[in-house]
C-alpha cells in the first residue's frame, strides 16, 4: 500500500459521479425487490406442499404478486432469458389462453405436473402469477381438487425456481455486469451510460405499461368500456396493482436520478394519492358514465408522471428513450 | 435548353467519375445514419472492423441507404414517408445530387442499384391511393427520373436485386398510410402483404402472399443470398398474434418457409423484426427487434438456432462468418459462433439500418 491510494481513490469518486447511481439502483431498488419476490414465492411453493387450503394460499399468492409489482418493470438481464418474465406474468392475454390452457391440462390430467423439469416447456399461458390466480379465485376451477392441487403446487414451484434463479443470477454476477457499466470487459454495457438507459428505458416502458394496460385496457372506450380486462380483477388486485407499480417506478426514479427533479416528485406523488382515494379495486365503474372520470383521472395522472419523467429525468440522466425500440419502420 | 457547353461539361465530369473508387473512400464495408449528441444527423461509413470510414451529415433523419456496386456514391433516403434522398460522393462527403419526386409520389425509406450502378430504384408510394410505386432513375444523368414501375402491392418497404441479374424483389409491406402524417395506419383489417418479382422491365415474374392467418404480417425488409435465396423480415400489426413468425425464406418456384423461435423466446420479439441479414457465410440468418432488444438466429433453412440480447439492437449486416449489428446506443456488435461481442461504442444512436456494401 503506497500513500498515494487515498487520492487515486478519491479522483475516481469524483470523476464518476453518475457510477454511484447505477450502483444504488442495484443495491437499493433491483437486488432487495428480486429477493423479496424470490422469498415470497417459495414460502407459496412450501405453502402449496402442504394442501391446497385455499386462504393460505390466497394470502401467500397476494404477497408473491406484491412482491412481483417491485420488479415487474425491470425488462432485461435475467428475467429475460429463457423467456423468464413472460413465464412468471403472462398478461394481457388477449385470446384468454390462461383458462384454456389450464383446462386443457386439467381434463388431460397431464402427469406433467409431476415434472418440476418438464413443467417448465409448458405454455407460458399455463404458468405463474396469472395462472394461478384462475385457480384460486375463478369459479369454474376447484383448487382443492386433487389433480388441479397438483397443478398449482406445480406451478407454484415453477414460479419459485424461476423467481430464485433471477434473484441468484443478480447476486452472482449481473448485479456487477450493471453496477460496472463501462468498465474494460464488460460485454453487456459498453458504457455507462448504456447502464443509466436501461433503467431509464424501464422507468418510461413502465409508466407507460401501467397507463396504456393496467388503465387503459379496462377504460377502453367511452362507448365500449371493458371492466372485464382489468388485470387481477379475479382477485380484486386490478387498482393495488397500479398503485405498487407507481411506488416501485418512483422508487426506481428516486434511486436513479440524483438531481432535483420536483415536476417529477410532484407528478408521482399525485399518482399516488389519486390511486389511494379511488374507491374501485377492479375499475368496475368504468361503465359508469359518470364515474368513469374517477378512473380516467388516475390514468392522466400516470400519464403526467411519464411526462414529467421524459421532460426532467431524461435530461438530467443525459439519456432518452431506445432510438430505434421506441420508433419502428 | 441544353447549350453545347453544357452538355460537354456534364459529359466531362461523368467521364471523370469513375476514375474514383470505394477504395478513395477507405473502403468502407458498410453504411449506417445516426442522431449524434446534438441532435443532427450523418451517415456513416464502416469499416468491417466497426471503425468511421466518413461521416456526411443528413438534413434530416435518415433511414436506410443504397451504395452504388462500384462508385463511392450512396444515396440516403429520408425516414418514411420520406421527402429527400441524397446521392452523396463517399470521398470527401459533398452532396452530388438531390432526387426530385414528381408530384404526389413519397420515398419509402430503401432503394437498390442495377448490377452496373446504370439504374436506382427507389421504393416510393403514390400519396394519393397508397400504391406502390418502384421509381426508376438514371445515374448517368445526374439522376434524372426516368419513370417508374407498379411494385404490384401496397406500402412498398425494402426492394433489393437478385444478385447475378437486374430481378428485383419487392417487399410490400401491404399498410396503407395516412395521407396527413403518413404513418398512421388505415387498412391493418384488409392488409394484403406481399413479395414480389419484377423482371428487367418492370413487368411481375413472380408473388408470393402470406397464409390468410397472417395477413397481418407486414413483409418489410429483405436479405439476398448470393445464390438467390431471399430472406424477408415481418412485423405484425395484429396485437393479439404474440408468437406468430416472422422471418420467411423464399426462392422462386419454390414455396416459402416461415419460421419462428420457440414460443418464450419467440415472444421476446415483441411481433417486430427491423432488420435481417444472412451471416457473412451464408449458414445462418439473423432478424432484430428493437422493441424486444434481442436478436433471433436461424440456419438458412429456417431452424432455430438462438436468441441474443442487446438493447436497441436493430441494424444486422454480415461480417466475418458471422454477423455485426449496431444499435441505438451507439454500440457496434459482432456475432461470431456463440455469443454476442460488443466491439465499439460511438458517441451516437445508430439508425434501423446498417447497409452493407457491395464488395
Amino acid at each position: 500500500m503506497t500513500p498515494i491510494t487515498p487520492c487515486v481513490a478519491a479522483l475516481m469518486l469524483a470523476a464518476a459521479p453518475a457510477a454511484a447511481d447505477l450502483a444504488r439502483v442495484v443495491d437499493d431498488h433491483i437486488l432487495p425487490g428480486y429477493a423479496a419476490f424470490a422469498d415470497t414465492t417459495a414460502a407459496l411453493r412450501d405453502t402449496s406442499a402442504t394442501g391446497c387450503e385455499r386462504e393460505g394460499l390466497k394470502a401467500d399468492w397476494n404477497a408473491a404478486f406484491d412482491a412481483w409489482m417491485g420488479v415487474s418493470h425491470l425488462h432485461f438481464g435475467p428475467v429475460e432469458e429463457r423467456g423468464r418474465s413472460i413465464a412468471i406474468a403472462f398478461w394481457p392475454d388477449e385470446k384468454a389462453m390462461t383458462p384454456k390452457s389450464l383446462s386443457r391440462l386439467i381434463a388431460e390430467a397431464d402427469p406433467i405436473v409431476n415434472d418440476p423439469e418438464g413443467f417448465k416447456d409448458v405454455s407460458v399461458a399455463a404458468r405463474g402469477l396469472y395462472a394461478l390466480e384462475f385457480l384460486l379465485y375463478d369459479a369454474q376451477f376447484d383448487a382443492t381438487a386433487p389433480y388441479t392441487c397438483s397443478l398449482i403446487r406445480a406451478i407454484s414451484t415453477d414460479l419459485a425456481d424461476t423467481a430464485g434463479a433471477v434473484s441468484d443470477a443478480w447476486v452472482d454476477g449481473y448485479g456487477e455486469t450493471l453496477r460496472n457499466a463501462g468498465a474494460p470487459g464488460n460485454a453487456v454495457y459498453l458504457t455507462e451510460r448504456e447502464g443509466l438507459q436501461m433503467l431509464y428505458t424501464s422507468l418510461v416502458a413502465g409508466l407507460e405499461f401501467t397507463a396504456a394496460e393496467r388503465l387503459g385496457r379496462p377504460l377502453g372506450t367511452f362507448e365500449t368500456p371493458r371492466p372485464n380486462r382489468a388485470e387481477a380483477r379475479r382477485s380484486g388486485r386490478s387498482l393495488r396493482n397500479v398503485a405498487l407499480s407507481v411506488a416501485a417506478l418512483q422508487d426506481l426514479a428516486d434511486a436513479l436520478v440524483d438531481a432535483p427533479v420536483p415536476t417529477t416528485d410532484a407528478a408521482f406523488a399525485r399518482a399516488r394519492k389519486t390511486a389511494a382515494e379511488l374507491d374501485d379495486p377492479t375499475f368496475e365503474t368504468v361503465t359508469d358514465p359518470g364515474d368513469r372520470i374517477r378512473v380516467e383521472i388516475l390514468q392522466q395522472a400516470v400519464k403526467a408522471a411519464e411526462v414529467a419523467v421524459l421532460s426532467e429525468v431524461g435530461p438530467a440522466l443525459g439519456v432518452s428513450q431506445g432510438f430505434n425500440a421506441s420508433d419502428g419502420d | 435548353m441544353a447549350t453545347r457547353r453544357r452538355f460537354l461539361t456534364s459529359l466531362l465530369a461523368a467521364s471523370a467519375l469513375p476514375t474514383l473508387s470505394w477504395a478513395d473512400a477507405g473502403n468502407p464495408r458498410y453504411l449506417a445514419a445516426a442522431r449524434e449528441p446534438d441532435g443532427g444527423y450523418a451517415l456513416f461509413g464502416l469499416g468491417e472492423d466497426g471503425q468511421d470510414r466518413f461521416r456526411v451529415p443528413l438534413p434530416a433523419r435518415g433511414h436506410a441507404a443504397a451504395g452504388h456496386p462500384h462508385r463511392p456514391l450512396a444515396v440516403a433516403f429520408a425516414r418514411r414517408p420520406g421527402t429527400y434522398a441524397l446521392v452523396i460522393d463517399c470521398v470527401d462527403g459533398h452532396v452530388l445530387h438531390r432526387l426530385y419526386l414528381p408530384e404526389g409520389r413519397r420515398f419509402n425509406g430503401h432503394g437498390a442499384f442495377s448490377a452496373g450502378g446504370e439504374v436506382l430504384y427507389t421504393s416510393e408510394i403514390d400519396a394519393a391511393t397508397g400504391a406502390g410505386v418502384i421509381g426508376l432513375w438514371d445515374t448517368g444523368r445526374a439522376f434524372r427520373r426516368t419513370g417508374e414501375w407498379a411494385s404490384f402491392g401496397i406500402g412498398p418497404h425494402e426492394i433489393a436485386r437478385l444478385p447475378g441479374s437486374d430481378l428485383l424483389v419487392v417487399a410490400n409491406g401491404g399498410i396503407r398510410t395516412a395521407l396527413d402524417d403518413g404513418r398512421s395506419k388505415l387498412n391493418l383489417d384488409s392488409m394484403v402483404p406481399n413479395l414480389s418479382y419484377l423482371g428487367a422491365g418492370g413487368g411481375l415474374l413472380d408473388q408470393i402472399t402470406l397464409p390468410p392467418d397472417l395477413h397481418q404480417n407486414s413483409i418489410r425488409h429483405l436479405a439476398l443470398r448470393r445464390d438467390g435465396l431471399v430472406a424477408f423480415a415481418m412485423q405484425s400489426e395484429d396485437p393479439a398474434a404474440l408468437s406468430v413468425p416472422l422471418l420467411g425464406l423464399h426462392r422462386r418456384g419454390e414455396s416459402a418457409i416461415l419460421a419462428a423461435a420457440p414460443e418464450v423466446l419467440q415472444m421476446r420479439m415483441k411481433g417486430y423484426a427491423g432488420s435481417i441479414a444472412f451471416s457473412g457465410d451464408g449458414a445462418r440468418v439473423a432478424l432484430t427487434s428493437p422493441p424486444g432488444g434481442v436478436v433471433s438466429v436461424f440456419d438458412a433453412a429456417g431452424t432455430f438456432q438462438q436468441t441474443l440480447s442487446r438493447a436497441d439492437v436493430s441494424g444486422i449486416g454480415p461480417a466475418g462468418q458471422g454477423f455485426v449489428t449496431t444499435d441505438g446506443m451507439g454500440g457496434l456488435c459482432s456475432i461470431a459462433q456463440d455469443g454476442l461481442v460488443p466491439l465499439t461504442a460511438a458517441p451516437r444512436a445508430w439508425d434501423n439500418h446498417l447497409v452493407t456494401l457491395p464488395v
